[in-house]
């Protein structure tokens, strides 16, 4: 009774799955065809190779400048090229460059955040596809406790593990990871139900390949570009979490600073100095609103149809 | 519709369950959990007793066990903060963050269901593409930075709103406006979609041919169609409310749950951040409880399906 119908679909779709193929090869052709079009997508990409280059070399080159405390120039306000380049904007409570701590900044919150989405995109994946692909009870098990962690406020969750575990910049990735998964897992899982009955998994299947090797070779290529697309869309989100706990002190712990950090520091000084709680959070929104839209344009370059 | 009901019920108990039990192995698994429960500079000795006294030297299914007792007895022990029961003072701040929630909730709703509505009657028109700008600002900016630019702009250099606390309508404003936003922009990108969809079946041309006006077919006709998404959608962000809740209240020092939260957080009093997490776990589940429900009575497809 099962055989006709998988025939039917195997057969309608082999087209679908060549292209699909073939897609997946061009995408960054694609992608620069969706981007010739979208001025606003251009602007997002330029703004993200901007902030990534300045992330990577910013604390190479002012690095120490950063915690060079100079109590001589305490709050030195910002657009005033008096006192050099390095305070072009403005120094803080100790008197250090605030530029240099903003870059060194972007280098942990990105580091962080690239890391917890990468974590929480290959596990989330895997686990999605795996119990997609078996089905049967391992699957409602596991999607039961995906549907715990939904209803689950995620920085409730963070904070309570953080609480347990101890801050720290290891703890802090996994729990932003975690607190996510469930998203990756859902996606993925809903990917693969829809590629599992396909011909070329048909397929495979007859010619004995064991189910790691299929999920491996036949499912998980056809469905990265949704997984990829989803990713893209989360970074925002965990840049954003990320920031919270860090201005909640759950985050990373002195020395090292991230830009949800440097804003919890600058409000104790908003009467002084404007400029600390200010420009960390106009860089986060800046980043956020970049990655969003280059998520937007991703999806569209994603998009099977 | 009994069997969706029960079926519903029963995924809400389980997930009570499983959420007491995360809760226990969180505050076993890290070792002693006299760690957790006393002050960092606890004598050796004090540590021995607390355990003798609370059975931490006992197995660990043993100690599930009485947990669990504890538990449905609503006995989380005592506050180290404030030395009363932690139930007690977890309920006494759950109010004002409700009242909190509920204001921001009802504020975004109609801001976003306003917003998205204008947008998809007039797509790709300057009010569609404002409201994609205005959605995506809200998704993108951090909500404590800009409760914390508020405080700067309104409280600081102009002095028209005050700083913090909650002693009268004034100090509603920053709060509420910062809560606001994230729910907003989510849901007016959810109501343009959901409406787009709407306005383009065959009804609403039947009823512009009969010459109802715009206004009339966005709202009354198109809306009441697009309503189950929406609703879907508003009920997962007011459970979220509890994640703006959190920074939001630290910033204004509103006497809620969140700031309670936090303040246990740093002063290590763990039988009230267990009451929390228990609380508002059940409250969680009992708002997608009435989601559910809500979503099955607006979609009998739902209640039907399986």
């Amino acid at each position: 009774m099962q055989e006709p119908v998988i025939t039917t679909i195997g057969a309608a779709e082999t087209a679908t799955d060549g292209s699909t193929l073939m897609r997946r090869d061009r995408f960054s052709v694609r992608l620069r065809h969706v981007l010739r079009r979208d001025r606003l997508g251009q602007l997002a990409l330029v703004i993200i190779v901007v902030i990534v280059i300045a992330a990577v070399f910013g604390p190479l080159m002012m690095g120490d400048a950063a915690t060079q405390a100079d109590l001589g120039k305490r709050f030195v306000a910002p657009f005033n090229p008096d006192h050099g380049a390095a305070y072009i904007l403005g120094s803080d409570a100790l008197g250090r460059s605030f530029l240099a701590r903003l870059l060194v900044a972007a280098r942990t919150t990105l580091i962080i955040a690239v890391l917890a989405v990468v974590v929480a995109t290959l596990i989330g994946s895997l686990i999605g596809t795996v119990v997609g692909y078996i089905g049967g009870r391992v699957d409602a098990y596991v999607m039961r406790i995906a549907d715990v962690m939904q209803a689950f406020p995620s920085l409730l969750l963070a904070l309570i593990i953080l609480y347990t575990v101890g801050p720290g910049l290891a703890p802090l990735i996994i729990v932003l990871a975690v607190a996510r998964m469930e998203v990756y897992v859902r996606v993925a899982r809903a990917e693969t139900l829809a590629v599992r009955e396909r011909l070329f998994v048909t397929a495979a299947r007859a010619l004995g390949a064991g189910p790691i090797r299929i999920v491996l070779t036949q499912i998980v290529p056809v469905i990265a570009a949704s997984v990829v697309s989803l990713a893209t869309l989360e970074f925002a989100l965990v840049i954003l979490s990320e920031s919270a706990l860090s201005f909640l002190g759950l985050g990373v712990q002195q020395p090292d600073i991230t830009w949800g950090g440097l804003i919890a520091e600058g409000r104790n000084y908003l009467r002084d100095a404007w400029w600390v709680a200010l420009l960390p959070g106009l860089a986060i929104t800046l980043t956020a609103v970049a990655v969003n839209v280059m998520a937007d344009v991703v999806r569209r370059t994603t998009q099977t149809d | 519709m009994t069997r969706f009901v029960l079926q519903r019920a029963r995924h809400g108990v389980f997930s009570i369950l499983g959420i007491v039990v995360l809760v226990f192995l969180l505050s076993r698994l890290t070792g002693s959990p006299a760690r957790l429960y006393l002050p960092e500079d606890a004598s050796d000795q004090v540590v021995a007793q607390f355990n003798a006294q609370h059975g931490f030297d006992k197995p660990v299914f043993v100690q599930l066990l009485t947990f669990l007792r504890g538990t449905l007895r609503g006995d989380f022990g005592d506050s180290l903060l404030y030395g009363q029961p932690a139930l007690h003072v977890v309920l006494t701040r759950y109010p004002a963050t409700l009242m909190l929630a509920v204001v921001a909730m009802l504020i975004a709703t109609t801001l976003g269901v306003l917003i998205g509505a204008r947008a998809a009657a007039r797509k790709e028109s300057l009010a569609d593409k404002v409201s994609r700008v205005i959605s995506l600002g809200a998704l993108s900016i951090p909500d404590f930075w800009v409760g914390i630019m508020g405080i700067a702009l309104f409280a600081v250099y102009l002095g028209v709103l005050p700083t913090s606390g909650s002693a009268g309508p004034a100090y509603w404003v920053l709060p509420v406006a910062t809560l606001v936003l994230r729910p907003t922009g989510i849901l007016a990108q959810v109501v343009r979609t959901s409406m787009v969809d709407a306005l383009a079946a065959d009804y609403i041309r039947v009823a512009k041919s009969k010459g109802v006006a715009q206004h009339s077919i966005v709202f009354k006709h198109a809306l009441r169609n697009a309503a189950i998404p929406i609703i879907a959608v508003a009920g997962v962000l007011m459970a979220g409310i509890v994640n703006g809740a959190l920074v939001v209240e630290t910033v204004f020092g509103w006497p809620g749950v969140g700031n309670l939260m936090v303040t246990a957080i740093h002063g290590r009093d763990f039988a009230v951040i267990q009451a929390v997490v228990l609380v508002t776990g059940i409250a969680i589940i009992i708002l997608n409880f009435g989601i559910d429900l809500a979503y099955s009575w607006l979609n009998p497809q739902i209640r039907l399906g399986k």
